[in-house]
C-alpha cells in the first residue's frame, strides 16, 4: 500500500547569526494510513520544525530541501494558496500547549466551524451539528453549551480534547500531535492518548506524535523514528527499538528512565523489556544535547557517546536498513547483539 | 548600516547643542537687534530672512537653542527625580501613603496636559520659568506610576529580601539595591519625554505663557508667524526647529524601547 | 460586569470631585490677583472697586469656604459667571463644547480609520520598506509642534491654494441649523440641508486634520506594537496552521485582541485631542471650549476655568466607562471575570 506520507532527505536550514544552520538534515520516514509513528527526541533535536515543514510554516527565511510527499503530490514548492487548501484539510496539526493554541476570545464554536465551513463548504447548520458531533467525539459534555464557551472555561484536559477536535474538523487524512500530553497532568495524559488512539482506527487516520516522553511511544506508537541534532539516530517498530536499541543515543535514553512495570499498550512493547532495569539507577546522558550551530562534525552525538571511535568524529552516519523495518545510523553498530 | 534612526538622532542633538553652546560665535547677528529691513524674506544675507522688528530670523532660530535644550532637558530630569522619588517612597512603604501619593499622581494624570500647564503658567502669571514649573507639574506623575511599579516589583526580589535581612536601613536598600535596576526603563522614559517636554514648553511660549519678547525663543517665535502670514519665513523655520529636535529625541528613545522590548521579535511570517 | 462599571463610575466621581478641588486651589493659591486681571487700569488706582470686586465675587472669604460654597453650587447646576462674558459658565459650556465635541469626534474618526489602518498595514509588512516608511511618518508625526503644523496648513492649503476654508464652522454669509445636537454636520443632515451639511464638513477637514495628525502617529504606532505581539502567540499560528485564509487570521485573530489595547490608546489619544484644541481652535478661529479655556486662563477668569476643568474630567470619566464597556464586548475574558 502506498505510504500516506513520504518525507525524503528533508533538511530545514535556519538563518541564524552565524549564516544558516540545518535544523532538521536529511531527514526521511514514511507514515501509513491508520498507522501512529512517533518521533522521538529531546527538545533542539528538530522534531517541530520537521512537523512544520509538513504544513509549509517555517520561520521566514527558512530554506527547504528534499521531498515532502502527500499521497503521491509533492509539497515542498508548492505556493502558499495551495497549502492552504492542504493545510487543517489534509494534514492538521495538535500543538503542544492548549492554552495558547486555543484563540482565547473566540468560542469553541467559531474555533470548530470556522475552518470546516471553508474546506469543507458546509452550511452554518450543518457546521453546528459536525461541531457537536465532534466534542461528543472527544467526550466533552454537554456540546451544546461547550460550543459557545470560551477555551479558558475548560481545564488543561478538556482544552486539549477540544484542540484535537479542532484539528479533525475538516476530517484531515494525518494528524500531527506535537507534545499532545506535555502540558498535562499525568491522570489526564492516559485518556488523551487512548483518545488519540481510538480516533486512529477510527478513521483510517495517520498519527505523527512527537514527544520526548518514551513512556508515551511504547503507549500509542507502532514506530518510532529517534531524532538528535537534526538527524535521524534510529528508526524501528516500537517494541523493538525499546526492548532492543541499536544507537547509543536510544540507549542512553531508556537508561535514563526510571523503569516502573507497564502492561503493554498499543505499541506491544513485550513484558520482559521491563525486566531488565527495575531498581537500577538512573544513568542520565552526559553533555547536553547541541544548539543550532553548535552541531559537532561526523556523528552528532560522538562528544557524549560512551562507545564512540576515530571514525565518528569524521563521517557523518547515514542510516542503513538493518533488518525488517529497523533503521541504524551508526556505522560501528556497538549494541548489536546486546539484549 | 542597519540601524540609521538613532545615530541620525545623536548626531542631530549634538549638532543642536554645538549651536546652542557657540551661539554667539556662529550667528551672524544679534538676536535682539532691530536694526534691519522689515520682513524681508529670505536672501544671501538672511538666510531665514527677517521678522516683523527687522531682527535676523537665522540668529534667533540659533539663539532658540541656548533656551530650549537646556530647559528641556532639566524639566525632564527635573520631573524624572521628583517623580521617581515619590514613586519610590510611595511602592516602598505601601499602605496609605502609596494610595495618598498615587491618587494624587492619577489626578494630574487625568488633566490633559497643556490644559493643566495652561492653568498653572496663567496662575504663576506668564514667564519662562512659570511655564517650565508648568510642565514640570504635567510630567512628573509618570515617572512616578513607572518607579512605583518598579519598586513593587523588585520590593518582594529576593536580593532585596536578603539586603533587608542583612540589616540594610530602608533609604540604603532602595539606593543600592533597587536603584540600578529601576534606572534603565526610566532614563527610557526621560528620553522619550524629551521630545514632549520640547512640544509643551514651545507651545505655552506660542500662548504668550512662557517666554516673553524680546526673547528669542521657538515657540514664540512661531506665534509672531500667526502674525504676518505672509512672511511665512517668520514661522516656518523657528518650527522646522522644533521638530528637528523633538524628532531626533524620539529617533533616540524610539530606538531604545525597541532595544528594551523583545516581544515585538518574536512574530512569525510567512 | 456591572460591579465593575459602578466600580468605575464611584472611582469617576471621586476623581470629579478631585479635580474641582485641584482646580479650585490651582487659581486661588496664586500670586496673581484676579481682580487685578479683570478689573486692569481701575484695579491698581481705585482699593475701592477692587474690595468691591473681592466682596462681590466671595474673594475675601476664607478659602476653604469659598470651596464649599464652590461645591454647593455647582450642585444646583450653577458655575457662577463668567467674568468675560457676563454670562453664566453653563451657557457659555453650552455654546462652546458642542463645537469642539464635533471638532474631535470628526478628528478621532479620521485618526483611527487611518491610525489603525496604517498600523494593520506596517505590522503585516514588518520590516519591510513600506513599514519603515510608515514608521518614519508616524515619528515625524508625533514630533511636530501642533501649533505649527497648524499654520503651515493654513498657509499653504487655505491662503495659498484656497482649497479650503481657513476658519470657523461655516462661511460668514451662512446660518446654523436649528439646533439639535449642536453638532452642525449632523444638524444640517438632519435637517436635509444638504449643501449646509457640506459647508461644515469643509470647515471641519482642515482644523481636524491638524488635530489628527499627532493621534495617527499614536495610533499607528500601537496598533502595530500590538499585533506584532499578538502575531507571535500559538493561537495565530494555529489559525495559520487550519488552513484559513490570510486576511481572516489578521483580521479576526489577531486584530481582535489587538483592539484591547487599541482601544485604551484610543482613549488616551481623544484626551490628547483636547488639549490639542486650545492651540487649534486659536488659530482656526473655531469657538469651542479650547479657545474659551484659553482666553479664561489668560484672563484668569476662575468660574470659566473651573467650569472648563470640569467639563474635561467629565468627559475624561465618560470615556473611560465607554472604554471599559467596549473592553467587556470585544474580549469575553473580562466580561466573565
Amino acid at each position: 500500500m502506498a505510504a500516506l506520507l513520504r518525507v525524503e532527505h528533508l533538511t530545514v536550514a535556519l538563518p541564524t547569526r552565524r549564516g544558516y544552520q540545518k535544523a532538521v538534515d536529511d531527514m526521511s520516514f514514511t507514515v501509513e494510513a491508520g498507522e501512529v509513528l512517533g518521533i522521538a527526541g529531546e527538545s533542539g533535536s528538530g522534531k517541530t520544525m520537521t512537523a512544520l515543514s509538513l504544513f509549509g510554516l517555517l520561520p521566514s527565511g527558512a530554506k527547504v530541501s528534499g521531498s515532502i510527499r502527500l499521497n503521491e503530490m509533492e509539497l515542498l514548492g508548492l505556493g502558499n494558496r495551495q497549502l492552504r487548501t492542504i493545510r487543517g484539510r489534509q494534514i492538521a496539526m495538535v500543538s503542544q500547549d492548549p492554552t495558547a493554541a486555543l484563540h482565547p476570545i473566540l468560542t469553541v464554536g467559531t474555533l470548530l466551524t470556522e475552518h470546516m465551513r471553508y474546506h469543507l463548504g458546509v452550511s452554518k447548520e450543518e457546521a453546528v451539528e459536525r461541531a457537536k458531533d465532534l466534542l461528543d467525539t472527544v467526550r466533552i459534555p454537554d456540546p451544546a453549551r461547550a460550543l459557545h464557551s470560551y477555551p479558558g472555561q475548560f481545564s488543561g484536559g478538556m482544552r486539549q480534547r477540544i484542540a484535537i477536535a479542532v484539528a479533525l474538523a475538516a476530517e484531515p487524512r494525518l494528524l500531527v500531535a506535537d507534545e499532545p500530553t506535555t502540558a498535562l497532568d499525568v491522570t489526564v495524559q492516559a485518556g488523551i492518548l487512548r483518545l488519540l488512539d481510538r480516533l486512529c482506527r477510527e478513521r483510517d487516520m495517520a498519527v505523527i506524535v512527537i514527544t520526548h516522553d518514551l513512556g508515551v511511544m511504547s503507549a500509542i506508537a507502532q514506530r518510532v523514528c529517534v531524532m538528535y541534532a537534526g538527524r535521524l539516530a534510529e528508526a524501528g517498530p516500537t517494541s523493538e527499538l525499546l526492548a532492543r536499541p541499536r544507537h547509543p543515543y536510544t540507549r542512553g535514553l531508556l537508561d535514563a528512565l526510571p523503569r516502573l512495570p507497564v502492561s503493554g499498550g498499543a505499541g506491544g512493547r513485550p513484558p520482559e523489556a521491563s525486566r531488565a532495569r527495575t531498581g537500577a539507577p538512573l544513568v542520565p546522558i552526559g553533555g547536553s544535547p547541541p544548539s543550532l550551530g553548535d552541531v559537532p562534525a561526523g556523528c552528532p552525538f560522538h562528544p557524549r557517546c560512551t562507545y564512540a571511535v576515530a571514525s565518528c568524529e569524521t563521517d557523518q552516519p547515514v542510516p542503513l536498513l538493518l533488518d525488517g523495518q529497523h533503521l541504524l545510523a551508526c556505522p560501528p553498530d556497538p549494541l548489536a547483539g546486546a539484549g | 548600516m542597519k540601524k540609521p534612526l538613532p545615530l541620525i538622532g545623536l548626531a542631530v542633538i549634538a549638532a543642536w547643542a554645538v549651536v546652542a553652546i557657540f551661539a554667539p560665535l556662529i550667528a551672524p547677528d544679534n538676536p535682539l537687534g532691530q536694526k534691519f529691513a522689515i520682513l524681508a524674506g529670505p536672501s544671501g544675507s538672511h538666510w531665514f530672512g527677517t521678522d516683523e522688528l527687522g531682527r535676523d530670523v537665522f540668529s534667533r532660530v540659533l539663539f532658540g537653542a541656548r533656551i530650549t535644550l537646556p530647559l528641556a532637558v532639566i524639566l525632564v530630569l527635573a520631573a524624572m527625580i521628583i517623580g521617581a522619588i515619590i514613586g519610590a517612597v510611595a511602592g516602598y512603604f505601601g499602605g496609605w501613603v502609596d494610595n495618598a501619593l498615587m491618587r494624587v499622581a492619577d489626578l494630574v494624570f487625568a488633566f490633559p496636559g497643556i490644559i493643566l500647564a495652561l492653568a498653572v503658567a496663567a496662575a504663576l502669571g506668564p514667564q519662562l520659568r512659570n511655564a517650565v514649573i508648568a510642565v514640570i507639574v504635567v510630567s512628573w506623575p509618570s515617572y512616578a506610576r513607572l518607579v512605583r511599579s518598579l519598586v513593587l516589583s523588585a520590593r518582594s526580589a529576593q536580593y532585596v529580601v536578603a539586603s533587608r535581612l542583612l540589616g540594610s536601613s530602608s533609604i540604603r536598600v532602595l539606593f543600592t539595591d533597587i536603584r540600578p535596576n529601576a534606572a534603565g526603563p526610566v532614563l527610557v522614559l526621560a528620553a522619550l519625554d524629551i521630545g514632549n517636554a520640547v512640544l509643551l514648553l514651545s507651545g505655552l511660549s506660542f500662548l504668550g505663557l512662557g517666554a516673553q519678547p524680546p526673547t528669542a525663543e521657538w515657540g514664540a517665535m512661531v506665534a509672531e508667524g500667526t502674525q504676518n502670514f505672509n512672511d511665512w519665513w517668520v514661522g516656518l523655520f523657528p518650527g522646522l526647529a522644533i521638530l528637528t529636535v523633538v524628532l531626533a529625541f524620539n529617533f533616540i528613545g524610539d530606538s531604545l524601547r525597541d532595544m528594551l522590548d523583545p516581544r515585538t521579535a518574536r512574530a512569525v511570517r510567512l | 460586569m456591572r460591579r465593575f462599571l459602578l466600580r468605575r463610575l464611584g472611582t469617576g466621581l471621586v476623581l470629579l470631585v478631585g479635580i474641582t478641588l485641584v482646580a479650585f486651589v490651582v487659581t486661588h493659591l496664586v500670586p496673581g490677583d484676579p481682580a487685578a486681571a479683570n478689573l486692569g487700569q481701575r484695579a491698581i488706582g481705585d482699593p475701592a472697586a477692587v474690595q468691591a470686586f473681592r466682596h462681590q465675587y466671595g474673594l475675601d472669604r476664607p478659602l476653604p469656604l469659598q470651596y464649599l460654597i464652590y461645591l454647593g453650587d455647582l450642585l444646583r447646576g450653577n458655575l457662577g459667571i463668567s467674568e468675560q462674558s457676563h454670562r453664566p459658565v453653563v451657557d457659555d459650556l453650552n455654546d462652546f463644547v458642542p463645537a469642539t465635541i464635533e471638532l474631535a469626534l470628526f478628528a478621532i474618526v479620521l485618526s483611527l480609520l487611518i491610525g489603525v489602518g496604517l498600523g494593520i498595514v506596517a505590522a503585516i509588512y514588518r520590516d519591510r520598506w513600506l513599514d519603515q516608511v510608515i514608521r518614519v511618518f508616524t515619528l515625524l508625526g508625533v514630533s511636530m509642534p501642533i501649533f505649527w503644523i497648524a499654520l503651515v496648513a493654513f498657509f499653504v492649503v487655505f491662503f495659498k491654494l484656497g482649497w479650503l476654508p481657513g476658519g470657523g464652522r461655516l462661511d460668514p454669509t451662512q446660518t446654523a441649523p436649528a439646533h439639535l445636537t449642536g453638532l452642525y454636520t449632523v444638524d444640517a443632515a438632519l435637517h436635509g440641508q444638504w449643501a449646509l451639511f457640506g459647508s461644515a464638513l469643509k470647515h471641519l477637514v482642515l482644523p481636524g486634520l491638524v488635530l489628527a495628525v499627532y493621534t495617527v502617529g499614536m495610533l499607528t504606532r500601537f496598533t502595530r506594537a500590538s499585533m506584532l505581539e499578538i502575531m507571535g502567540n500559538d493561537y495565530v499560528r494555529a489559525a495559520r496552521l487550519k488552513g484559513l485564509p490570510e486576511h481572516v487570521v489578521v483580521l479576526k485573530h489577531v486584530l481582535r485582541p489587538a483592539l484591547v489595547s487599541i482601544i485604551t490608546v484610543a482613549g488616551v489619544a481623544f484626551a490628547n485631542l483636547l488639549s490639542g484644541t486650545v492651540l487649534v481652535e486659536e488659530i482656526f478661529a473655531w469657538p469651542g471650549v479650547g479657545q474659551y479655556a484659553y482666553k479664561s486662563a489668560i484672563n484668569l477668569d476662575l468660574p470659566a476655568i473651573m467650569g472648563v476643568s470640569l467639563f474635561v474630567a467629565l468627559v475624561y470619566i465618560v470615556l473611560n466607562l465607554i472604554v471599559d464597556l467596549l473592553y467587556g464586548v470585544i474580549d469575553p475574558r473580562i466580561r466573565l471575570s
